[in-house]
């Protein structure tokens, strides 16, 4: 029965590791970088990154069955709907240019 | 899989609704993954009112994560990964049913926890003697003041679920050592190892997204 776990060796989770550490300095690095606006989105990209290889290789997902990646996947798509639909109320507040007020009286 | 089940009268750790340990072991890492559903969607509510309140007031945001110790927030992000490094290796002792390495590795992530916690300990002690705790001790008499404080809400909110999460799991890695310890684990049942490795290597995802929202902020200097 233990042949049924295909998991990673540890040869895979050292270079995971090494690949974690060496993009936590890198978001430190690009962090005193002046990028303008893309400091947000290199920080984001390299954090997405290093979730995707947690998730991925020490939780086991790559070699998980399917069901574990659906529910994987669900995790992931209604934390998306909550910030899509959370942040599509509050960004488009303003568009209108009245006051909330007026819908009140 | 029901002959498998007929051979093995009763093996160590099946419990008797299942037909046999690869299906136990899968019903509960996919268990496992349900609750983090629940887990990322609680820590959801958190991004999202961060990712609301700092399209608010992003001058206020960078200002208050320029008080955060980088190389503090720095330190204890490598220190996760070293833990979820360790995490993985217990996990991995567990597949060979090596109880003596599942201790070994169970040891080691706690002591990396702690490590984590103490460290959380010394800043949120500076915060406190700074006078940056929103509701407790408040300093900052800026114009800014009351949008500072929505930042440092949210930093303690988000550090302190994360740093309570690190408690449970650090009791549940207690009871996990006493049971390898008992040889409760072999080759064949090791799920409660695998599935407490699934909530240990999730706390750690948290944080490295806490890590770049909270400290990493402030070093464009209230840039936009």
């Amino acid at each position: 029965m233990a042949d049924d776990h295909h998991g990673p060796t540890v040869r895979i989770y050292l270079a995971v590791f090494a690949s974690l550490m060496f993009l936590t300095a890198l978001t430190v690095w690009v962090a005193f970088q002046d990028l303008g606006m893309f400091n947000d989105v290199v920080a984001l990209g390299i954090a997405c990154t290093k979730a995707t290889i947690v998730i991925l290789f020490f939780m086991h997902v790559k070699y998980a069955s399917r069901l574990t990646w659906l529910l994987a996947g669900a995790g992931i798509l209604f934390l998306l709907i909550l910030f899509a639909f959370a942040m599509a109320d509050y960004v488009s507040r303003g568009w209108l240019g009245m006051p909330a007020s007026h819908y009140l009286q | 899989m029901a002959d498998h089940a007929v051979h093995h009268d009763h093996p160590h750790g099946l419990a008797h609704q299942f037909e046999d340990m690869p299906q136990q072991k899968e019903s509960a890492i996919i268990g496992m993954w349900s609750f983090l559903i629940t887990e990322i969607l609680f820590f959801g509510g958190f991004f999202a009112t961060y990712l609301i309140y700092r399209s608010y007031y992003p001058e206020a945001f960078f200002e208050g994560s320029s008080h955060l110790d980088i190389s503090l927030g720095a330190f204890n992000t490598a220190v996760l990964i070293i833990s979820s490094l360790t995490m993985a290796m217990a996990v991995h002792k567990s597949h060979e049913g090596n109880k003596k390495g599942i201790m070994v590795y169970l040891i080691l992530t706690g002591i990396l926890g702690l490590t984590f916690l103490v460290v959380k300990y010394f800043e949120y002690s500076a915060k406190i003697e700074y006078g940056l705790v929103p509701g407790l001790v408040w300093h900052p008499h800026g114009e800014n003041s009351p949008q500072l404080a929505l930042f440092y809400s949210l930093y303690f909110g988000m550090t302190g679920m994360h740093a309570l999460h690190m408690i449970i799991g650090i009791g549940l890695l207690i009871w996990l050592f006493i049971k390898t310890a008992q040889g409760t684990y072999t080759a064949e049942y090791n799920a409660p190892v695998e599935i407490f490795g699934l909530y240990w290597h999730f706390v750690d995802i948290v944080w490295i997204f806490l890590f770049p929202l909270l400290y990493l902020l402030g070093t464009q200097g209230g840039g936009h």
